[in-house]
Order: C-alpha cells, then structure tokens, then sequence
C-alpha cells in the first residue's frame, strides 16, 4: 500500500444519496403519470416532456451560467419539481405555459433561495399557484384532452370541486355526484388527481423504501376527514363530505407528495403533525368558504411559510433529559 | 426477532462478520515489542524499569500515573531496549518501552493452566486490588480502569452488572469467539465483578445475530449450574450502536443515563465480555492484561485469511499484518477497531495496546467519501441519532460558531457513533464537526465549572 487513507469515523456509509431518493419519487409518481398519459394522450405527454425538460434546463443555466458552480441537475431533484408541476396542471395546458411554470419553480422558488434544500417554498406548488393567478383561465379549463385509452367518460369540463364551488351541493348533484363518479379512478382534474389509487399505490412504495413517514400525509386526512364529516354530518345539503374531499382537488397528490417534501417540511414527527393538521384546516376552509375551488396548494403555501417556527417549537426527545 | 433494544435512533450496516468462522489462533513472539504508556483512559503509565533492565513475562514495568490510570506488565520476557517516544497509531509521539524478546519465561506465580477455578474470593477489597495489580481496563473500547468502574463513589450503590457482549460493530469477531470459547471464563469474571459490586445481578447483552454465542453462553451458565444465580443472557435485537454504554444500559434496564451523568448514577455498571475475562484470569489466575484477541479482517480478505488471534499487548501492527499475509490488494485504509467509531491507522508500525480489536482492511469502493452536497433536510440524521440530538442542526450551528446553540442542543451528549454521516444521503462532514464542537463545548463547561468552584 502506498499510501494510506486516513479520515475520522465512520469509516462506512449507508449508501443513501439525494439521486436515489428523488430517483424513489420519481419511481411513486410515475404509475399515476402513466395513467394520465393513456387517459389524456398526446396533450399530457407533451406536457410531461415540456414541463421534465425545462425544469431540468433551467436549473442546469443557471448553475452553469448564472452562478457559475457545478450542475445539480444529477441529484434529479429538478426532475421530480418538473413531474410534480406537470401533474399539477390541466391536461389542457398550452405548453409553453409549462415552460413559464418551470421557470417560475427553479428560477424564482428554488435557485433564488439557494438551490436544493434553501426553498421555503415547494416550488411546483409555487409554480402552479403562479400560474393559476397569471392564467386563471386555463388553469382551471379542465377540458379533457384525447387519450389513448377510453376510460374518460365521466371526465368532463370542470371538476367537481369546481362544480361544487360555482354552484354548491345542487350543482353536485345535478353533475351526477356521487352516482356516476368513479372516485379511485377517474375523477377528472389534473394528471395528479386522476387515481387516488395509483397515487396511494406510489406512497406506499415511497413508505416501503424508508424515503418519507407517514405522520404528515396521516395529519392532513385525519384533519380533512374530521372537519368535512362534522360539517357533512351537521348539513348534508351544504356541505361536501370526507370521500368527496378525499378524492378531489389533488389532496392526496398534495399530501402524499407535496407537503412530504423534506426541504419545505418540519423536521420533526411532531412538528410534521402540527404542520399536516394545518394543511387540513386550511384546505377545508378554503373549500367551504374561500372563493377558490380546491385549496390544496395555498394550504401548502401557507404552512411552508410556518415551517421555521414549527422546527424551532419542536424537537426530537434526547436521550437522558426527560 | 428479539425486541429489546434502545428506544431512540439507530442505524443497520451489515454485520460483515466474515471472520467468524476463525478460532482463536496464538500470534507468535515477535523479534521486539513496543509497549505504550498511554493504553488507557486517564493519567499515562509511569515506567519503573530502566534500559538494560531484564524483565520476564507479566512482571510490571510501569506503574500508574494517577488516579485514573493503570499498572502496565511487560507482555514479553527479554530486556529493556529503550524508553522513548514512538509513533502511535495516529502518529502522534507516545512514551513505549521497548523490549527485546528472549525466550517466553513467565513470573512465578501465574496460574498459565486451563484449569477452571470458579471460587470466588470473599472480599471485595481483594477482587478489585488484584484487578488493579493487574492493570484490567476496560476492552469495548474506552479502555477505562476497571477498578475505578468497580468502586463505585460513596451513596452510589450498583444495581445491575451490564455484561456487553452485543459487539455491534460490523466486522468485529473477538468477542463472539471468546464467547464461543470461554464462556465460563468470562461467567465466573463476571461473578466476581458482581461481587465486588456488592451482589448485584448480572445481565449479558448479546445481538440476536450470534445465536451460537447466546447457545454457549446458555449452555455454560446450566454447565457450572448457575441456573439459580442472578445471571441471565438478553438477546438484543440487530442495531448499531447496541453496545453503546448509554443504549445498553436503555435497552437491559429500561434507565436512561441523564445528561452529564455516569452509568453509576442509574445503577448500572457495564462491562465488556473480553473485560470480564480479563478479571477471571486476574482474579483466578493471577495473569495481568498482557494479551487479548484482535481480528484480521476485510472484505478484501479471502475466507483463509480471516484471523481472531490472540496477541501479547506491544506487538507492532505490521507485524501481525506479515503474520497474516500482507496487506490485500485494494486496500485503501487500515482501521484499527469497527468501521463505525474505530481509528484510521496512519502509522501501521504503532504497536497493539490493551484495547485494540481489529486490523479492518477498507476498499476505496467501502470507504472513501463521496462529495458533500446540499443538505436535503430529509432528518436522516436526527432519526438515526442514538442520543436524539439533530446533526442537521448542530451542523448548522458549527459552522456559524454559535457554542451557545450547540450547548443549547446538546452538542455534548454526543457520542461519536457515527449513525449522522453513515446515514446521510448528501454525504455531509456531520460527525466530523460536530466531534470538534463538542470538544469546544466540553472545554466551556469544565472552564465554567471550575471558575464556579473558586
């Protein structure tokens, strides 16, 4: 040997890296993309392609020519932000708005903060929002696109939350809620709302792999299923009620996948249940009584913005200092 | 699976135990050993021969140099060669006292039998003297005087002898195969420690991955027909660091050690197998610590040169490396002790000391770092954190140099196992910084104290 290495200890490491735990998202979101794509055809696939790519651009540009450092790109955290924006948007979108969304998410929500792990925001969450506010139109023209498969039957111009908030419980029913509506499979809505069972499908996995804890996603519906089943239960002919919220407005892509998002999350198991249970509150506030349909995505917002006080009210128990 | 574990954190590398399979095999005498002064927690020794002086095997050639310090025998017979400083194993200049090998002539008086002797003597006083005059100090790792852990200070009473033979460090085989071949050895060391405790009971811990030992252990507690005696084995469940003090003592007894506190403070003494056996052959046999059993090993290592060898304390490292066939091919880093918490050797001509363990060879693939990237906030690291501390946090606030926030968060109570940066996916220095800021932090709360006092 001719020379010897010599660091302090550990002299071993687990093997875990950034890019295999984002390459895991990538892997949980993919099935319910997938199904988007065959439900939506080549509108969605555009979208895909456009939305991945940009996101990826971008954080490659501005690493190289703006701060002049080594990419990131590898890390496929830009990656999994382009699929996350993709799923969050109409499957009718232009795509050179997926460009603007993706220039929003990397350039304006997580670059400018510092990159990877400095956001305070979740920056496809930030991006949508972005978008929904300078395109209101259509963002929330849920024209269903062509597939390649025909199960879109029941999928039609506007959502149910959509419905439910122009027009409230009638409108719902009139819709044909809850008779037609296939809630675990297609509900209609972005590529991200469309299988609650695809979606649970990938958590599952992402729960499997160690990459993310069930207390945030399992504090939001807790939350979302308290509130809307005592409202649901008080006036049945106002008030929507837990499965129809579950299923709806992109909750469970939100939960699963968004609110989990370890940069724009607290720290702690606790912490996390306090941050979920506010998530649910403001969801169904917004739901009930707010002017905007879903909610999911300010809910979100507001609560990244709560972030680093939670951590600092919340830690883990040490060891010895009960 | 066994179910008795610590509660907080912890981490699962594969236990690599390639070794052991390997019996214990006798290292021979080398031309020459090298015996440190500084092979224990505490005062270094203080040499009482001179060059030129004869010594024989087990005679004391340096006594202690304070009150938490430890006698030193010469582990070979032959002569005094010189009393210098030498390189140990980080480099750094440590007074040894060389001694030339002549022949193999034992002190009188050392029982070298395999004679069982399992009466325990009366008198605690007697116990701990002799573990004392026999230079015992603890072989888990922190090599602390074992007659110091065995007195308790006055009103603090031990209620449960911790036998720590959980050896979870990957790698590691001496203490399963001491366990596999002296379990009556290290039994009886153990009753003799109970009893200089005072009686207490006596708990084994073992991992749940060496049944064989937990089967020996069983088998020689109905052999000696101690079934009767407090004395019991816990199987632990698989989880590194399960030999840690403060973990073990969580795991067997359900206390948690406060912060700042000692073992003793929660009732608990704990002791490492190869310690117990080393007070048996004090206590019984009159034979100071002047060997123990370290493993050769590595992945890069075939099967037939995996070694457990029994070695005499002093013999240099490159010596036992020749023994066992030279460095392998792609070896990048020598460590000595477990891949998790042991040391890189920077010097492979430093000598064996009291506690070595191993000779643990490292591939570039196992062990060379890959690039830190930006912190992800995932909570690995705090999740994988034994003590419950937030590496992610004290890592911010090293590097910031706040020793308020880091003493605030208990920078302190680490305890440099490792679990942070071994579990880190962006590969980030977490232990490496937070070592140097408890080491600051330590130092403010001694110099607080001390003011406090005057």
């Amino acid at each position: 040997m001719e020379k010897l290495l010599i660091s302090p200890s550990p002299h071993i490491h687990s093997g875990a890296s950034t890019q295999k735990i984002m390459r895991d998202v990538l892997i949980a979101l993919a099935p319910a993309e997938l199904l988007a794509v065959l439900v939506y055809g080549w509108s969605e696939l555009l979208l895909l392609a456009v939305g991945v790519t940009a996101c990826v651009f971008f954080e490659w540009a501005i690493t190289r020519w703006m701060l002049k450092k080594p990419s990131t790109i590898g890390d496929l955290s830009a990656a999994v932000t382009g699929l996350l924006l993709v799923m969050n948007l109409p499957t009718s979108t232009p795509w050179w708005m997926a460009v603007i969304g993706a220039l929003f998410a990397i350039g304006v929500a997580k670059m400018s903060f510092g990159g990877l792990g400095q956001n305070l925001f979740n920056p496809a969450i930030a991006a949508r929002v972005f978008l929904l506010i300078s395109f209101p139109q259509q963002m929330t023209d849920w024209t269903a696109t062509p597939g390649f498969i025909h199960a879109t039957d029941a999928i039609s111009g506007a959502t149910l939350l959509g419905v439910y908030a122009e027009g409230g419980m009638d409108a719902l029913v009139a819709a044909g809620y809850p008779g037609n509506h296939r809630l675990f499979f297609d509900i209609g809505g972005s590529a991200g709302e469309i299988s609650a069972g695809l979606l649970l499908l990938g958590f599952i996995y992402l729960l499997c792999r160690r990459v993310v804890k069930p207390w945030i996603p399992l504090s939001i519906i807790g939350t979302v299923v308290l509130i809307s089943g005592i409202f649901y239960l008080v006036n049945p002919a106002v008030y929507t009620g837990p499965a129809f919220n579950l299923m709806t407005g992109g909750l469970l892509l939100g939960a699963f996948f968004m609110a989990t998002d370890y940069v724009t999350s607290p720290m702690s198991d606790w912490g996390g249940v306090v941050y979920g249970v506010g998530i649910g509150l403001i969801v169904m506030m917004i739901r009930y009584f707010g002017s905007y349909p879903e909610g999911m995505s300010f809910a979100i917002l507001i609560m990244n913005c709560a972030v680093p006080l939670i951590n600092r009210a919340f830690h883990s128990r040490k060891y010895g200092r009960a | 699976m066994s179910k008795i574990t610590f509660p907080i954190g912890g981490v699962h590398p594969h236990d690599s135990k390639i070794a052991a399979q390997r019996p214990i095999e006798m290292l021979p005498l080398p031309p020459v050993v090298y015996v440190s002064m500084a092979q224990h927690l505490g005062a270094p020794a203080k040499p009482v021969v001179a060059v030129g002086d004869s010594v024989k095997v087990g005679q004391v050639i340096a006594e202690p140099g304070g009150f938490i310090s430890a006698f030193v025998h010469s582990p070979v017979s032959g002569t005094v060669k010189g009393i210098a400083p030498r390189k140990d194993l980080a480099g750094n200049p440590v007074l040894h006292i060389e001694i030339a090998v002549e022949g193999d002539e034992w002190m009188e008086g050392i029982d070298l039998s395999d004679t069982l002797v399992t009466d325990i003597p009366d008198d605690p006083a007697v116990i701990i003297e002799k573990i004392k005059a026999c230079g015992v100090v603890g072989l888990g790792g922190a090599t602390f005087p074992t007659h110091v852990k065995l007195s308790p200070p006055p009103g603090k009473k031990a209620e449960c002898l911790i036998l720590n033979g959980t050896e979870c460090e990957p790698y590691l085989t001496s203490d399963y195969r001491i366990m596999l071949e002296r379990p009556k050895e290290i039994l009886v060391g153990a009753a003799l420690m109970q009893k200089a405790l005072g009686g207490c009971p006596c708990v084994v811990g073992i991992e749940e991955n060496k049944p064989e030992a937990v089967k020996a252990m069983r088998a020689a507690i109905e052999e000696l027909g101690w079934q009767q005696k407090p004395v019991r084995i816990a199987v632990l469940k698989k989880k590194y660091p399960q030999g840690g003090e403060k973990q073990l003592i969580a795991a067997v007894m359900h206390r948690e050690v406060r912060s700042g506190a000692l073992p003793i403070d929660a009732g608990a003494v704990v002791q490492n197998v190869g310690t117990s056996l080393a007070v048996y052959e004090a206590v019984q046999k009159n034979k100071p610590l002047i060997t123990n059993v370290l493993t050769v090993t590595g992945k890069l290592l075939p099967a037939e040169r995996q070694h457990n060898y029994l070695f005499r304390i002093g013999v240099p490292l490159s010596f036992i490396i020749e023994q066992a066939g030279g460095e392998p091919d792609g070896a990048v880093k020598l460590v000595s002790g477990g891949p998790m918490m042991g040391k890189a050797i920077a010097n492979p001509d430093a000598t064996t000391v009291k506690g070595s363990s191993s000779v643990l060879y490292l591939g570039a693939e196992d062990t060379v770092r890959k690039e830190a990237s930006a912190c992800i906030r995932c909570g690995r690291c705090a999740d994988a954190c034994p003590m419950g501390l937030e590496p992610f946090l004290l890592n911010r606030l090293c590097k910031a140099g706040d020793l308020e926030g880091l003493e605030a968060n208990a920078v302190q109570d680490c305890i440099e196992c490792g679990c942070c940066l071994y579990s880190c996916p962006a590969n980030i220095p977490l232990l490496d910084r937070i070592r140097i800021a408890k080491g600051q932090v330590i130092g403010a709360i001694r110099a607080r104290a001390a003011a406090k006092k005057q």
